[in-house]
C-alpha cells in the first residue's frame, strides 16, 4: 500500500472511530441523551468499546482467512481506541453514576461478578496501552510483548461477558457479539491447531 | 384547597437533561456550557381527564416531566429499548377495548372501558414509581382503587389471587410478532399477578391517565394497574383481563428469569437483586443517586401484609 493510502485509511479509522464520541457531544448539546443520561452514556460507551475491541481482534482473522495483511497495520489505533472508550466507560461510572463513592464501588466489585470482570478488563488493558509504542515493543523485546499482548483475549472475554451479565436475558445484543467473538477466536485457535497438527506429523513421520 | 398537579409543580424545579449533564461535567472539571435555557415541558397529547385530587396520596418531590414519564418506558409489547414505546405506541388502539373480570367471583363480567372510566369517581394520586433497573419517577396518575371493581364482580369464598393479562396482538403491538428462536421476546401475553389482599389494598390503582389526561399509549392505554410499593413491572399495562384465582399466577418475568423477579417484587433495599443493589436508585431528573425506601415509602400502609413473612425468600 502507498504512503497516501496509508494516510487515507489512518484518517479513516479515526474518524469512525470518534464517530461514537462525536455523536454523544452532539446529543449532549441537543438535550438528546434520553431522560437518564448516564446510563445511556454509559451503555454507549460500554458498546463502542466492545465493537473496536471486537474490530482488533478482527484483524488477524482477516489476514488468516483472505491473506491480506495491510489491515494489521491498524491493529494498535483501533486497540487504543478500544481502550480510550473503556477508560471513559469506565470514569462515567466512577465520576456521573457513583460520584467517587469508593465503598459502593468496591462493594459492587466484589460482590457482581459482571462489575468484578469488567473491571478486571480494564486493568488488563491498561498494560497493553502502556506498551503500545514501538519503543516498548524494542524494549520488552517481540517475543515478551506478543506474549504480554495475549491478554487482549481475555480482556475480550471478559468484557463479552459483563455485558451479558448485566444485561437481560431476553436482549439479543450481548448474544451477537459474544457470537462474533467466538468466531474471532475460533479462527485463530483452529489456525494454530492446524499448524501445530502439522508439525506433529511431520515429527511423527521422522520417527 | 386542593391542588392540580399543574398547580404544584413549576417548570422551573424540573431539572433539564442538559442542566444535568452540564452540572456533571463541570463537577468531572472537564468543564461545559452550564448557561441553558430549560424549553418547555410539551403539554400531555391525549384528551384532558378531569379527576379530583385526593390529597392523602401525594409526596413532597416534584413531579417527573411529563415528557419523560412518556418517552422513558419499559414496555416490551413495543420493544426492549425505553424509546421503543414512544416511538411506535401509535399502532396500539385504546379504543374499542373491553375488558374481561372473572374467574372466581359471582358475577363475572366484560366490561366495556367507558363504563370503566365511570364506575367510581376519578382520583388524581400522585405515586412514586420504582423500576427494578434502580431509577425511578414520581408520577400523578389518575384512576380509582382497583378494589371498587373487584367488588361489582364479588370474588367468591376461596378466592386468593387476581392475574393481569395485558392484550396479545402483533398488529397493535409490534414486538409480539414472533422472533428468531424467541430471542428478545418474553412469553406473551404478559400476565402479571397480586394476592387478593394485595389486590384489595387501598393503594392499589386501578389506572386511566396521567398528568391531568388520558394515558398515553406508551404507558398502557386505555387502562392498567398501579402497584406503588412493588418495582414496576408489577403494574401490568393495557389490560384485557382480570382474573381472579386460588392458585398465584405464573407471571411474565418470573418465567423469564425466575432467580431474578419473584411473584411478590415488593420495592425493598434490602433484597438485592441478583446482579446490582437494591439499596439506591436514580430519580430521573437528579444527578445524585438517592437512597431506595422500604416498600417504595409506603411502609406504613403495606408492611402489614407480609408480617412473619421472609422478604428474602419471598422476594
Amino acid at each position: 500500500m502507498t504512503a497516501r493510502g496509508r494516510v487515507a485509511l489512518k484518517t479513516a479509522v479515526w474518524l469512525v472511530a470518534l464517530a461514537p464520541l462525536a455523536h454523544l457531544v452532539w446529543a449532549w448539546w441537543t438535550d438528546g441523551l434520553t431522560v437518564n443520561p448516564i446510563e445511556y452514556v454509559t451503555r454507549e460507551l460500554g458498546e463502542t468499546a466492545i465493537r473496536l475491541l471486537l474490530a482488533t481482534l478482527a484483524l488477524t482473522p482477516i489476514r488468516l482467512l483472505f491473506g491480506v495483511s495491510w489491515p494489521i497495520t491498524l491493529r494498535r489505533l483501533l486497540g487504543l481506541f478500544a481502550f480510550f472508550y473503556v477508560t471513559l466507560h469506565f470514569m462515567v461510572w466512577i465520576v456521573l453514576d457513583h460520584f467517587f463513592d469508593w465503598r459502593t464501588m468496591a462493594d459492587d466489585i466484589a460482590k457482581r461478578p459482571w462489575i468484578t470482570v469488567g473491571v478486571t478488563a480494564f486493568l488488563l488493558l491498561v498494560p497493553l496501552a502502556a506498551t503500545s509504542t514501538t519503543g516498548m515493543i524494542k524494549r520488552l523485546g517481540g517475543a515478551t510483548w506478543r506474549r504480554l499482548h495475549r491478554l487482549i483475549y481475555v480482556a475480550g472475554v471478559l468484557g463479552v461477558l459483563h455485558y451479558i451479565w448485566l444485561a437481560k436475558k431476553v436482549l439479543v445484543q450481548p448474544w451477537v457479539y459474544a457470537a462474533l467473538l467466538a468466531t474471532l477466536l475460533g479462527i485463530r485457535a483452529w489456525t494454530t491447531a492446524r499448524k501445530l497438527g502439522g508439525r506433529w506429523i511431520v515429527l511423527g513421520s521422522r520417527g | 384547597m386542593r391542588l392540580r398537579y399543574s398547580d404544584v409543580t413549576p417548570e422551573k424545579l424540573y431539572l433539564s437533561r442538559r442542566e444535568l449533564m452540564a452540572g456533571a461535567l463541570a463537577l468531572a472539571a472537564v468543564g461545559g456550557d452550564a448557561a441553558s435555557a430549560p424549553a418547555a415541558a410539551p403539554a400531555p397529547a391525549g384528551a384532558a381527564l378531569p379527576a379530583t385530587p385526593n390529597p392523602a396520596y401525594r409526596v413532597d418531590d416534584a413531579p417527573t416531566k411529563f415528557e419523560a414519564a412518556s418517552t422513558y418506558n419499559n414496555f416490551y409489547e413495543f420493544g426492549v429499548n425505553k424509546e421503543d414505546p414512544a416511538r411506535l405506541g401509535h399502532t396500539l388502539k385504546p379504543r374499542p377495548w373491553h375488558v374481561q373480570v372473572d374467574g372466581l367471583v359471582a358475577r363475572p363480567k366484560t366490561f366495556d372501558v367507558e363504563e370503566i372510566l365511570k364506575l367510581a369517581s376519578l382520583e388524581e394520586r400522585i405515586y412514586q414509581l420504582r423500576c427494578v433497573e434502580a431509577w425511578s419517577m414520581v408520577i400523578p396518575w389518575i384512576g380509582y382503587p382497583l378494589s371498587a371493581l373487584l367488588k361489582q364482580v364479588q370474588p367468591r369464598p376461596g378466592a386468593k389471587y387476581v392475574e393481569f393479562t395485558t392484550l396479545k396482538d402483533p398488529e397493535q403491538f409490534p414486538a409480539q410478532k414472533p422472533t428468531f428462536f424467541g430471542l428478545g421476546s418474553l412469553d406473551w401475553p404478559y400476565t402479571e399477578g397480586l394476592r387478593l389482599d394485595e389486590a384489595m389494598h387501598p393503594l392499589t390503582l386501578l389506572t386511566v391517565g396521567m398528568y391531568g389526561h388520558v394515558l398515553p399509549n406508551q404507558n398502557g392505554a386505555p387502562l392498567r394497574v398501579v402497584i406503588p410499593w412493588k418495582y414496576g413491572f408489577k403494574s401490568a399495562k393495557s389490560l384485557v383481563r382480570i382474573r381472579v384465582t386460588d392458585t398465584e399466577p405464573k407471571t411474565a418475568w418470573n418465567k423469564a428469569a425466575p432467580q431474578e423477579y419473584g411473584f411478590y417484587s415488593n420495592v425493598n433495599p434490602n433484597v438485592d437483586h441478583p446482579r446490582w443493589s437494591q439499596g439506591t436508585e436514580r430519580r430521573i431528573g437528579e444527578f445524585r443517586r438517592r437512597k431506595t425506601l422500604m416498600f417504595n415509602g409506603y411502609a406504613d400502609q403495606v408492611a402489614s401484609l407480609y408480617t412473619g413473612m421472609d422478604l428474602k425468600k419471598n422476594y
